[in-house]
């Protein structure tokens, strides 16, 4: 089979600059990425500090095996992530298009487990709302934490979402062929943005799992 | 005029004939095209936003304003804040002039990523959508900083709607700054290092760090308030634990960085148009880049300003209140650099310049109004009174809309080939600036008089001013529909300008007026430092 | 319109001089500049316009002295004004002892006054001459802000949460008072006045219009009405802890950390009782929330700043 020519958009002088900026916008993006998730840990830290005791007296009805269980699925989707990209780079197609696939179920295994945990807590009446009830500490400061939560991990789940999304596209790109050991650009930008959605959840599980377990 | 001027032709193919019909604009990824795609837009935000300006003062002729209902005053002022800081004042810069000329500046044929250059469009579009939804659905009566919890509660607008828009106008926002932080960083010609760039380039990068940093957060707070408002829980009630001033501190944390996002761009105009026409290099050259990215870092440093009296420690208000004065500090630099600029230079009087210089005198008064603010002891008093919306009326149409006109003129022979009338051109620039001191100065004796902002009746003792005002802004209102209707004449009628009309150093000078769609026929290279007027021929005769 | 109309701010209190003193040094400083920068503009547009023969600019050479100089000495004037700012600011803030608390609940769109001594205003203020008052203002629903132009004194007023500021009238008179934060429908609507008096002229209005019974003795009776008194027995035999001498002490909490005592703990411990406990007692103060208005609040906060002065017991 003929090898497909690197295609450079017009704009660019080479297929170098092109895969520089791209590069760098990935890079730039995941820089604003960064000060959205910022506003709510810094929202997070200023309740955290006000209400220690209640913060981590919800954090226990958190499922720490679930959060443990999801952290070790992301980090080995970032481990897939990352030979995807070593693939394409020694051009192996078929391996690249396959730890692709992995990454992606990976993703929504943890979605799965995300789904599951949110479920239980509905059933807990932990949701924050009109059925939300909570003993053993202040009940306002209670849901303020399981609040802080959810919407914490459902950005979280929203970025993953689409994350999976760009994992299929580009899953589907490497199945027609479309990479090169010259050319993997897209490859490169996604796994960027799929490690960044798995830094964010090293940062949120310790803060929203493990608070008051180091006795 | 001689005899033997050649007769100038409008270059056979160019941007705008490039490809004719609807579908070629609104799916262009010429970041020309697009830029005049934003420049319609804008334009249409501004007059709306002005309509609303104009019932704002019309009902203030009067201590007991009947026109309209307190509520519908109440949403005049916060469609007008909205719509002139969000649909307005942050594109107009940056997505109109920025997109048309920073790639020429820099010797590129676009943006590093055009697809995203026309997305941007379509999403402030989107944004724009709603925001009208919302005014026309009855409009939104938080004022524009939404504090809660009156917007996460108590309100019974379309806050929703009016948050939505704004968020997802942001967004049109971050990808116009992370496509010009890309494209300034890898798509410069040979030879153009950073410091022979033009100062235009560094204040749209320095805009562009903020919009790209600071607009997330704002993000987040609108989808705070969003969320409280549907689900009746959140962390700005009072009721249920959560602290109202953790919105102020958030949404402050962009909104103070939003207004350099205003500010920077309309100083990158005038440094190019002060240069041009003193046909001199611009004075300290290196200080006013490096003040470009000061202003955008300790920008960041001083969203407490606008709490000193909201509950905030003593202590943290202190910090604030310092850190402001240093922020000042790099805007004085700019101002003294482009005074020293016209010494010994050889000044002509056409529109842009006009402009570039009411600008710095608005601007100056404008800034000196904030050291008031920043000074504690003296915002106890003239917090959130008529004080402060004359500060930031000096600086976002003293300052930043002058600037924006002084772009327009002096860009437009580039954009459309065509040149505008200068006589007309300049007496607009005449009438807004008498048409904005009447209308603002006022405003600052009523502040420290005490009429607080935000206020559809106010005692009799203030109407004096309060007339003044009115008056200034139908002054004000003419001198902007002026250039509405010569700019849109000089299309057909305008004469042909040729690629150099102003005898201009820059790239972007260098190719046709208007460009064709590449922007060059051949790439440029650069091996000059900026400025050099030294070696230009003059400016050519009106 | 008026035949006359003001300039300038009436001058009304000890802080308004002080204010307007160092507004006045920035006025100067401001004129300076602008009169220094237009100046320099008209100057040198018409000294250096282009003319025939003179076509040209001179070529630019960078000058740091210059550079320095003018970065200099604005920043050498901005500390000035910083400095003479965060004086004013400490000064409107730190209300001197012996200061006569007024307090204040703003709710949509009005403003309820309460002096000590019992007598209750709706937007109007009577203080007396030369005696500071301090305000200690709550908010019923949503942010307001209470702002006396005359006296340049403003403070936000905030749900949940008591906000203080304090002032010395050096006037009689009428003064405006504006709410000024935007806070809803009616919030232009929302101001009233401050009416100053000389102390004699006060302490009659004071008795006037029936006799009411001072914060304190309200709040004593609430403090039985709602069977506080059950469990904070002033000998301390109660099941919480005895209430007398208690306010403005530092206390140790359950959680081993500690804070001092003050009108925002007490407020907090009528209304949500189990979060932060006094070290040594059990987290079983019921919830007072529905049953106490913010005005009910206020007046227990009198009462238990009452506790223990009789016995002399120094509050910190």
């Amino acid at each position: 089979m003929p090898e497909p020519r690197t295609i450079v958009a017009p704009q660019f002088d080479d297929a170098a600059q092109q895969q520089e900026t791209s590069m760098l916008g990935m890079w730039v993006f995941l820089a604003t990425e960064v000060m959205f998730f910022g506003g709510l840990f810094a929202s997070y830290t200023m309740y955290r500090a006000l209400y220690a005791q209640a913060f981590a007296a919800a954090s226990h009805h958190l499922d720490i095996v679930l959060g443990t269980l999801n952290t070790a699925v992301l980090l080995t989707s970032s481990l897939t992530m990352a030979l995807a990209v070593r693939s394409a780079q020694v051009g192996a197609r078929r391996t690249t298009a396959t730890l692709l696939v992995v990454t992606m179920l990976l993703g929504l295994a943890f979605l799965g487990i995300k789904g599951v945990e949110y479920y239980q807590k509905y059933v807990d009446h932990l949701v924050p709302g009109p059925s939300f009830s909570f003993s053993g500490a202040n009940r306002h400061d209670a849901e303020m934490f399981f609040y802080l939560y959810f919407v914490m991990t459902g950005l979280h789940a929203l970025h993953m979402i689409a994350g999976v999304g760009v994992m299929s596209v580009l899953t589907i790109l490497t199945v027609r062929g479309r990479f090169t050991p010259a050319y993997y650009n897209p490859l490169e930008i996604g796994g960027l943005y799929w490690h960044f959605v798995d830094i964010v959840w090293i940062f949120l599980f310790p803060l929203l799992y493990l608070i008051g377990h180091h006795t | 005029m001689t005899n033997a001027e050649p007769v100038l032709k409008l270059p056979r193919e160019n941007y705008l004939n490039a490809n004719y019909g609807i579908k070629s604009w609104l799916l262009t990824t010429d970041h020309k095209r697009i830029a005049l795609l934003y420049l319609v837009s804008v334009t249409l935000f501004f007059v709306l936003g002005g309509i609303y300006a104009g019932l704002i003062r019309l009902e203030l002729l009067t201590p007991y304003g009947h026109f309209v209902s307190d509520e519908s005053y109440n949403k005049l002022f916060t469609m007008h804040g909205l719509i002139m800081i969000f649909f307005f004042l942050i594109p107009s810069i940056p997505a109109v002039l920025g997109n048309f000329v920073l790639p020429m500046m820099i010797g590129a044929r676009d943006l590093a990523f055009p697809r995203i250059n026309l997305a941007s469009w379509y999403i402030y579009i989107l944004g724009g959508i709603f925001t009208l939804t919302a005014a026309v659905t009855g409009g939104v009566d938080t004022g524009w900083t939404f504090y809660t919890p009156y917007s996460s509660t108590y309100s019974n607008t379309h806050v929703i709607t009016m948050a939505a828009g704004v968020f997802i106008t942001g967004f049109s926002s971050i990808f116009t700054g992370l496509n010009f932080i890309v494209t300034t960083h890898k798509m410069r010609v040979p030879g153009l290092t950073w410091f022979r760039l033009p100062l235009f380039v560094w204040s749209i990068y320095a805009t562009s760090l903020i919009m790209v940093l600071g607009t997330p957060v704002l993000a987040i707070s609108l989808s705070l308030i969003g969320l409280e408002r549907l689900f009746h829980v959140g962390v700005f009630n009072p009721a249920m634990g959560g602290d109202p001033i953790l919105f102020q501190h958030l949404f402050w944390f962009y909104s103070h960085p939003a207004v350099y996002i205003m500010i920077l761009p309309s100083m990158g105009v005038v440094s190019e148009v002060i240069p041009c026409f003193a046909r001199r290099k611009i004075f300290g050259y290196h200080f006013v880049a490096f003040s470009s990215l000061a202003i955008a870092v300790l920008g960041f440093l001083v969203w407490g300003h606008h709490m000193f009296v909201s509950g905030q420690s003593i202590y943290a208000g202190m910090v604030f209140s310092i850190l402001s004065f240093l922020v000042a500090i790099p805007s004085a630099i700019k101002v003294f650099n482009w005074t020293a600029t016209l010494y010994k230079g050889s000044v002509i009087y056409r529109t842009p310049m006009l402009y570039s210089l009411g600008f710095i005198g608005l601007f100056t008064i404008g800034g000196l109004t904030g050291l008031f603010l920043a000074t504690l002891g003296i915002d106890v008093h003239v917090h959130d009174t008529y004080f402060v919306i004359a500060h930031f009326h000096y600086i976002m149409v003293g300052g930043a809309v002058m600037g924006y006109m002084s772009g327009l003129h002096y860009w437009w022979p580039k954009i459309t080939g065509r040149l505008y009338p200068e006589g007309w051109g300049r007496l607009a620039a005449l009438i807004i600036f008498i048409g904005f001191n009447l209308t603002f100065f006022p405003q600052f004796v009523l502040g420290y008089l005490g009429m607080p902002r935000r206020y559809h009746t106010y005692p009799p003792e203030f109407q004096v001013f309060n007339v003044m005002s009115s008056a200034g802004a139908s002054i004000l209102g003419i001198g902007y529909l002026l250039p509405l209707i010569y700019l849109l004449w000089s299309l057909r009628y305008g004469r042909v300008a040729g690629p150099n009309p102003w005898a201009a150093t820059g790239l972007e000078w260098q190719t046709t007026s208007p460009p064709p769609t590449d922007n060059f026929s051949e790439t440029p290279a650069v091996s000059d430092e900026p400025y050099n007027y030294y070696d230009m021929e003059p400016v050519p005769h009106a | 319109m008026g035949r006359t109309f003001p300039l300038f701010p009436q001058r009304a209190s000890t802080a308004a001089g002080q204010v307007d003193a160092l507004f006045f040094f920035l006025v100067a400083v401001s004129v300076f500049f602008v009169v220094l920068i237009f100046g320099l503009i008209a100057y040198f547009s018409v000294r250096y316009r282009q003319r025939t023969g003179h076509e040209r600019g001179e070529p630019t050479r960078t000058s740091i002295g210059l550079e320095i100089t003018w970065t200099g000495i604005p920043m050498a004037l901005t500390v000035v004004m910083f400095v003479w700012g965060v004086k004013l600011f400490f000064n409107a803030y730190s209300p001197p002892p012996g200061a006569m608390e007024v307090f204040v609940v703003a709710k949509q769109w009005m403003w309820k006054f309460q002096h000590p001594e019992g007598r209750r205003e709706i937007n109007e203020l009577h203080v007396p001459l030369g005696q500071p008052i301090q305000l200690t203002m709550i908010s019923e629903d949503v942010i307001h802000d209470l702002f006396v132009p005359a006296f340049r004194t403003k403070m936000d007023v905030l749900p949940g949460r008591y906000s203080t500021v304090w002032f010395q009238a050096t006037r009689t008179g009428t003064y405006h008072l504006f709410c000024s934060q935007y806070c809803g429908t009616e919030h232009s609507k929302m101001g009233g006045w401050v009416h100053v008096m000389e102390p004699a002229d006060y302490a009659k209005w004071l008795s006037g219009a029936g006799a009411n019974e001072p914060l304190e003795v309200a709040g004593a009776r609430l403090f039985t009405q709602l069977g506080c008194i059950t469990c904070h027995q002033p000998n301390g035999t109660g099941r919480g802890p005895s209430l007398v001498g208690a306010f403005g002490r530092t206390v140790k909490l359950t959680t081993g950390e500690t804070l001092v005592a003050n009108e925002d703990y007490v407020r907090m411990m009528v209304l949500t009782p189990g979060v932060k406990v006094v070290a040594g007692y059990q987290p079983i103060m019921p919830t007072f929330k529905g049953l106490v208005s913010e005005e009910g609040l206020q007046q227990l906060v009198a009462y238990i700043k009452s506790l223990g002065k009789e016995e002399g017991a120094k509050t910190p």
